[in-house]
């Protein structure tokens, strides 16, 4: 007999353990004189049961985990068998993290293939290309501009209108510029779809193609994801040869193509405008805008550049139209947002929802509180730029203008979860460090601002003149957030005063009225 | 990325630059190129550089000491890199990478007196969801604890 059986091939599955687990299955099967069909999937996302290891059955798939290598001749017994088996999850649709979340963006991952581009046609693939075709370029603009998508990498700039600006600016050559350089710890959305989905990628950035003129695509991924590097390179090719890629797209009169480029570990080259002069072969500092680079982008022509999850989203809203993804969400967060649940959390991982849900309902209800079972005292949402939030802010919905009244932000969607051992000043501390690290050093407040910001926190942890140097602090976040070229400087801040804000006795510093409230 | 060990040669880093030279935007890929085959990228090729795309040494100078990732001389034989940032830090990273420090005998960013292994932090490798995490010569490792790491050191000093 021959069984088919899933096991991801996903880079933090491997890196707990899925390649030995993989392996394993193979010798008990052979031992069992067991044929086996293994599909290397990306991950569903529920990380606390990686490596989870699903078996197709005439009911569906039904899903096993975590799963360690010694399990592998207890587990094939359970499956020849249909029996019971401690780690079986049951129909993989129908575990509950699962079942509640609506997945649009990550429809596919963890399901199809992620080498295979006739899987992805067989799951619905290529189907928002074929209505762009159709649409024609200026339909296929308006159509993302009446989804209400803004930009998932954090900013949360309408993509439509980024869009219509190239569509309209003029020019013998325009870029698709795909931001994969996914840099915000607690963030690895990104990654899940270019290791799990690339092909829903590739068929946004040729979508974006295709609706504005441009014919060349480049997808800067980090050097820090080489599974990812891999796995959208060998989707390329695949692309190119099912002609999903090339010079008459699906057929068309349409031409499309594009390359991976590996950044070289600078933060900063996730701002925009440092990215594209990295890819140019430069120095990854920050330009100042304008011009936009709608108008002077790559190489001074127009060019979108757009994240992973906004150019991924672009599929389905062609699809199904832009009424059918606007209809999830709230106010004027439209659609789903793919949120990562990470840090000391009992159930991490990614979580796909319409805008609108509670950062209660997702760090307690959904995330299960603390990994380590002490009670959640602070959570930090979007990244090394991003807010601390308290328990008492719990109630913030899931939603860009809802954070930024809060002085906070959703960013790239990563929630990290800290219990009650986190030191808040060690972490302002860290957010200004981390500045400086990696600031590009092109515009005083971050560059000068960031190392005096360290020293200001260590003054005030040591009790030296403290009352004196939390207002010198404050003031200091004030001009880097007002005075600085892009969002590194501009927010180190948010993480630097939440921490001050809402948790002043780590400082040292009396109760003080929280600004939110 | 595992990187390579070769000793630096003139006329192979001239081939891995003109093997760039037909991409747009090519000093990225061509220093990746080099510090790949090389491990490191030698003060050498710096002018060779400049020559092919016709810039200032200063220029490639600059772009070589802007990027973390690229190496003025060769790592260890095995680079340990150790996440540094929120998502680990609040699953227990910290302590950890102390210990990494202390048995080494080295402060992170360095090599081991004996050239087995590089200690260097990292910002995310995207596994925050079964954090902390490490990458032991381009090998993941997620669910870090002492006995792991410990496993990953014992590993890295051979």
């Amino acid at each position: 007999m021959t069984l088919r059986i899933y096991i991801p091939v996903d880079a933090a599955a491997l890196a707990v353990g899925a390649e030995e687990v993989a392996s394993a299955l193979h010798a008990a099967a052979a031992r069992h004189n067991v044929t086996v069909d293994l599909v290397r999937n990306g991950s569903r996302g529920l990380y606390w049961l990686e490596p989870m290891v699903e078996v197709a059955t005439p009911v569906g798939r039904v899903a096993y985990g975590p799963v360690a290598p010694s399990d592998s001749e207890g587990l094939l017994a359970a499956i020849l068998a249909d029996g019971a088996h401690a780690l079986r999850l049951g129909p993989t649709e129908d575990i509950p993290w699962l079942k509640r979340q609506t997945r649009l963006t990550f429809a596919r991952c963890g399901i199809v293939d992620p080498r295979s581009f006739e899987d992805y046609r067989a799951h619905g693939g290529c189907k928002g290309l074929e209505r762009a075709l159709s649409l024609g370029a200026e339909a296929s603009v308006e159509e993302v501009v009446q989804s209400g998508l803004r930009g998932r990498g954090g900013a949360g700039f309408p993509t439509g209108i980024k869009w219509r600006t190239v569509a309209q600016t003029q020019s013998t050559q325009k870029y698709i510029v795909c931001n994969a350089d996914e840099g915000d710890s607690g963030t690895f959305a990104d990654r899940m779809i270019m290791e799990g989905d690339p092909f829903v990628l590739i068929e946004g950035m040729a979508i974006a193609g295709i609706a504005t003129g441009a014919t060349k695509g480049y997808v800067y991924i980090r050097s820090e994801y080489p599974h990812a590097v891999a796995a959208m390179e060998a989707a390329i090719a695949a692309a190119r040869r099912g002609g999903l890629l090339g010079n008459r797209i699906a057929g068309s009169s349409f031409a499309f193509d594009m390359e991976v480029r590996v950044g070289a570990g600078a933060y900063v080259c996730g701002e925009e405008t440092s990215l594209l002069d990295s890819l140019e072969g430069k120095r990854g500092q920050v330009r100042a805008k304008p011009p936009l680079p709608a108008h002077k982008g790559l190489f001074g022509r127009p060019t979108v550049i757009n994240n992973v999850l906004s150019l991924a989203s672009v599929p389905i809203i062609l699809d199904k139209g832009a009424a059918f993804y606007r209809d999830f969400g709230t106010g004027r967060s439209r659609g789903t947002m793919p949120i990562q649940l990470a840090g000391n959390v009992k159930h991490g991982g990614l979580y796909e929802t319409a805008f609108g849900i509670t950062l209660g309902e997702l760090v307690d209800d959904i995330g299960g509180g603390t990994r380590s079972g002490r009670p959640v005292r602070a959570v930090q949402v979007g990244g090394p730029l991003g807010a601390y939030f308290p328990r008492a802010l719990f109630d913030t919905p899931f939603d860009y203008e809802a954070f930024a009244a809060r002085d906070g932000l959703i960013g790239h969607g990563g929630i990290v979860v800290f219990d009650d051992t986190v030191d808040m000043a060690k972490q302002a501390r860290f957010a200004m460090e981390f500045c400086a690290i990696e600031s590009c050093g092109k515009c005083t407040p971050c560059r000068i601002g960031a190392a005096r910001g360290v020293e200001v926190v260590d003054r005030i942890i040591k009790n030296d003149h403290r009352a004196a140097n939390i207002a010198v602090l404050e003031d200091l976040c004030n001009t880097m957030k007002f005075g600085s070229l892009c969002a590194l400087g501009g927010f180190t801040p948010y993480p630097v005063m939440s921490a001050l804000n809402h948790f002043p006795e780590d400082f040292g510093a009396p109760p003080r009225l929280q600004a939110a409230e | 990325m595992t990187q390579g060990q070769a000793p630096w040669n003139k006329d192979v880093a001239l081939e891995r630059i003109w093997d760039c030279l037909n991409r747009e935007g090519p000093l990225l890929p061509i220093l990746h190129a080099l510090q790949e085959e090389f491990g490191y990228i030698d003060e050498a090729a710096e002018p060779l550089i400049a020559e092919a795309l016709n810039i200032t040494r200063a220029e490639v100078h600059g772009v070589i000491t802007f990027y973390h990732d690229f190496r003025r001389a060769p790592a260890g034989r095995h680079v340990l890199k150790l996440c540094r940032a929120e998502a680990c830090q609040a699953a227990g990273g910290d302590p950890l990478a102390a210990h990494a420090a202390a048995r080494l005998g080295v402060v992170m960013g360095t090599t081991a007196r004996d050239g087995s292994v590089t200690l260097e932090p990292v910002y995310c490798l995207g596994l925050c969801a079964t954090a902390p995490s490490a990458m032991l010569d381009g090998r993941l490792v997620g669910r870090l604890d002492k006995g792991r790491l410990d496993a990953l050191l014992t590993e890295a000093q051979q």
